[in-house]
């Protein structure tokens, strides 16, 4: 048996019955990683040593019958999560060196679960890209066709899942960066509502938007990993103070009675026949499952990609001010005055992509300009918010593509921005919206490449969104293939 | 042109980012294109219509003041480029 190939919940039950020890597990996710990863380019960095007294710790725990279902359970965390004593990069030169002094509200979650990290996975630069390509660090591939983006920019993440170099994993989504490399790859990627996980030691981009969320190999992990990493935090105030439930009881419920809305706009053109085919397939699968679907409409839709292109950079913009050589991070020796020293230091240590949406946010909110541009977006999101909750006025969930078309070929994009960001238009509303979303596989396009649905709920209700992705996965079989490498 | 070259190199000077002559053409073009894009939303009339800069009501979130253990000083300062006496040095302000 190929250890590194076991789900979460797999993994725990030969744990429990001592079958495999957490130990063997983790070792077989390392050697998987040796002989894969010169390919894939997951990891930015790996934990090996601290990982295995981790598992060995684990597996103490286990033979004196304690623990819960992610002890001893090896998972890769996005380098924008910051852990004590073990670099964290975001992607960027100018975070290269930096060691936290303290960890993450979501890794010490995982840690007192006693998982076992793995190591710290690749990204776009502070989080800012559709394919991980604007990582400063590495190149990732994807592990269906080497020559593809991975999608990003928790592109990593996705890949070490699909790749089997790890069990599990935690990304962040700000405008679909969850979403869209889960589909890409294959996996399972769920995006919580904004406030359900807390972003207390989650480097910042957008803070209206970035949310942390599991990325996993179906979507029983998915629901095992929300249990652990979602509630309030004190040390985060827009975390919200909601009892969290048990999202594994999703797992039981079938589909009688849902109302699912299938808005028009996501289908009506400009989008991959390959994926059309796929995601109404879906459809048709969930119907058949007993659930009623109807057409909804969201209007504002059109108008997502312009209006996150605002609020997210100009957020960034402010966010992204504290990295000035000062207190952590790189900086410029040679600038013998404190301005130059910000400058050189911004501009030798921020990557391309980052300095464009950092002037594309100081100019949306720069006097003359701000009501023309950060104003109108703001307003034109209280928009986009109103379609979402008339469509949940009648449905339970919608469903939608998760992008117009399957993984695109790297560098494909990567001299055209703007295109780069229309391949965003199906995961911005949500993200704007706050509201929960999931990605899980429905197929593969004629080149091989998968496919995945997206399923929408309205605020806290990511029961509902497990609930339909399991019924949906159970009845079909994409999420058993693995890619060849 | 939506955005001139003078206003790019505005803009960055703002965002304390230094930017040569290939990176301002490169800037101007593309953040040209971009902002004609953002137009779109002329389209849509928002008389009227309230902004949203959260996603999520949440009414002031306090808390009570209580002084709490901090990151100790050493630490605080172990990824200082340059740090002296607890404190970060940097380069001379006033000449």
């Amino acid at each position: 048996m190929d250890l590194c190939r076991l789900t979460i919940h797999e993994a725990h039950e030969l744990l429990t019955r001592r079958e495999i020890t957490s130990i063997e597990l983790t070792s077989a996710v390392f050697d998987r990683i040796v002989e894969v990863e010169d390919r894939t380019g997951a990891y930015i960095m790996l934990v090996k040593d601290r990982a295995m007294a981790e598992a060995a710790a684990a597996d103490e725990m286990i033979r004196q019958g304690k623990g819960g279902p992610l002890t001893g359970v090896p998972l890769a965390i996005k380098d924008i999560l910051c852990t004590e004593g073990i670099r964290t990069t975001c992607g960027s030169k100018i975070l290269e060196n930096f060691i936290p002094p303290y960890s993450s509200t979501v890794v010490n979650k995982l840690k007192r679960a006693h998982a076992v990290i793995v190591g710290k996975t690749n990204m776009d630069e502070f989080a800012m890209g559709s394919s991980t390509e604007h990582s400063a660090l590495k190149v990732t591939r994807n592990p269906w066709d080497l020559t593809r983006i991975p999608g990003g920019s928790s592109g990593g993440s996705a890949v070490a899942v699909a790749a089997d170099e790890c069990i599990g994993a935690i990304g962040s989504d700000t405008g679909g960066s969850i979403r869209q490399p889960a589909s890409h790859c294959g996996v399972v990627g769920l995006k919580p509502t904004y406030g359900r996980v807390s972003r207390f030691g989650l480097v910042a981009f957008a803070s209206s938007l970035d949310q942390i969320g599991p990325i996993a190999k179906d979507v029983a992990d998915c629901a095992i990993l929300m249990n652990e990493i979602c509630g309030y935090d004190p040390n985060d105030s827009t975390s919200v103070p909601r009892e969290v439930q048990d999202y594994t009881r999703a797992l039981q419920a079938g589909l009688n009675g849902l109302m699912v809305g299938i808005p028009t706009e996501y289908f009506a053109g400009g989008v991959d026949e390959d994926v059309t085919q796929a995601v109404n397939a879906a459809i048709n699968v969930i119907e058949g499952l007993g659930a009623t679907c109807k057409s909804v409409s969201l209007p504002h839709t059109q108008y997502a990609v312009a209006v996150y292109y605002l609020i997210a950079p100009a957020e960034a913009s402010s966010n992204l001010a504290r990295y000035d050589g000062v207190r952590y991070g790189f900086r410029d020796k040679e600038a013998e005055e404190l301005i130059q020293m910000y400058r050189d230091t911004r501009s030798k240590g921020f990557g391309s992509e980052v300095q464009r949406r950092i002037i594309i946010g100081t100019y949306a909110l720069s006097a003359g300009y701000y009501d023309a541009y950060y104003g109108k977006a703001s307003q034109v999101r209280t928009l986009i918010m109103q379609d979402f909750k008339q469509a949940f006025e009648t449905c339970d969930v919608l469903l939608a593509p998760v992008a117009p078309t399957p993984a695109f070929r790297l560098g494909e994009k990567l001299d055209d921005p703007l295109a780069m960001y229309l391949s965003d238009i199906f995961t911005l509303p949500a993200s704007l919206a706050g509201i929960a979303g999931i990605s899980v596989p429905c197929g593969f396009s004629k080149d091989g490449l998968p496919i995945g649905l997206q399923i929408l709920s309205k605020h806290f209700d990511e029961e509902k969104l497990i609930r339909v992705a399991y019924n949906f996965e159970q009845a079909t079989v994409f999420h058993t293939e693995r890619p060849k490498l | 042109m939506k955005i001139t070259k003078k206003e790019v190199v505005h803009v960055a000077r703002l965002a304390r980012l230094n930017l040569d002559e290939e990176a301002i053409e490169l800037y101007t073009k593309q953040l040209g294109d971009i902002l004609t894009y953002m137009d779109t939303l002329n389209r849509v009339d928002t008389e009227d219509v309230p902004p949203t800069s959260h996603a999520i009501f949440i009414n002031n979130a306090f808390r009570k003041d209580k002084v709490k253990a901090s990151v100790p000083v050493g630490r605080a300062l172990a990824n200082a480029p340059r740090s002296e006496d607890g404190s970060f040095v940097v380069p001379k302000v006033i000449g």
